[in-house]
């Protein structure tokens, strides 16, 4: 099967609506057709990898995790808005520290998170042969 | 569907996965493989233990490559193949290692 790059841009916090866990179950479902398989996250969805979140409150499953596990499945390109985060007073320290193990590096981690202005953004879903959007 | 273990009732759904992944023990590990005529050898239980510390770290049964990889890693190469671990689980190594060690199917197995 001929590798086509899939895109899920991740627009809702985590929590409230049911789209960040959908999202993230199809990402790890395609993953293992062995895609081109990238994740953007922007306006409210980058809530969805911010750190420490607790559950407890609410009554569901804490799924923050499982961002962890995308490196192992193979996927390394988080692309993540400058923009996004500043118009909700957050940085890049408040996200989870989200890395992929290189095997051909003796297994070093490498940050899987790219920043991107709004701008580069647009470019990267530009190339983009399939794009969802959640 | 339910396994007696213990005198304690556990609840399976239609494929034979626990309802509630909280009524795990080794015992009802060896009794789900003993119902599938299986008896659970020290390489099992190196998978078994293995999938659960990652479902407790990543809240996800892992794809059988992602386990291929990760057996590979820690326990060396000669095990991280499909071979190797379909010679242990020859029903599938996610869906029947999964089982036995009480975590859901993984995301993605159909």
């Amino acid at each position: 099967m001929a590798t086509k790059k899939f895109m899920f841009v991740n627009r809702k916090s985590p929590y409230g609506t049911v789209y960040a866990l959908e999202s993230l179950e199809v990402v790890l479902i395609s993953a293992a057709f062995e895609q081109d398989v990238s994740l953007a996250f922007l306006d409210d969805g980058v809530y969805q990898i911010t750190k420490g979140q607790n559950t407890d409150g609410i009554g569901q499953k804490n799924f923050s995790s499982t961002y962890k596990a995308l490196g192992d499945y193979e996927i390394k390109k988080l692309y993540v808005e400058k923009e996004s985060l500043e118009e909700r007073g957050l940085t890049p320290d408040d996200l989870m520290d989200l890395v992929w193990e290189d095997e051909d590096d003796d297994w070093a981690e490498k940050p899987s998170i790219i920043l991107v202005n709004r701008a580069e953004m647009a470019d990267a879903m530009a190339e983009q042969e399939v794009t969802l959007s959640f | 569907m339910a396994l007696e273990v213990d005198g304690q009732t556990i609840e399976l759904d239609e494929e034979g996965y626990l309802v509630d992944l909280s009524s795990w023990t080794p015992e009802v590990a060896k009794a789900l493989a003993a119902g599938e005529d299986v008896e659970l050898t020290d390489e099992h239980w190196d998978i078994i233990n293995f999938l659960r510390e990652y479902y407790d770290e990543y809240q996800i049964a892992p794809a059988v490559r992602v386990l291929t990889k990760a057996v590979g890693k820690r326990l060396g190469k000669d095990k991280g193949n499909s071979k190797y671990l379909y010679s242990l689980f020859p029903y599938g190594p996610g869906k029947q290692a999964c089982k036995y060690a009480g975590l859901p199917k993984p995301t993605g197995c159909v």
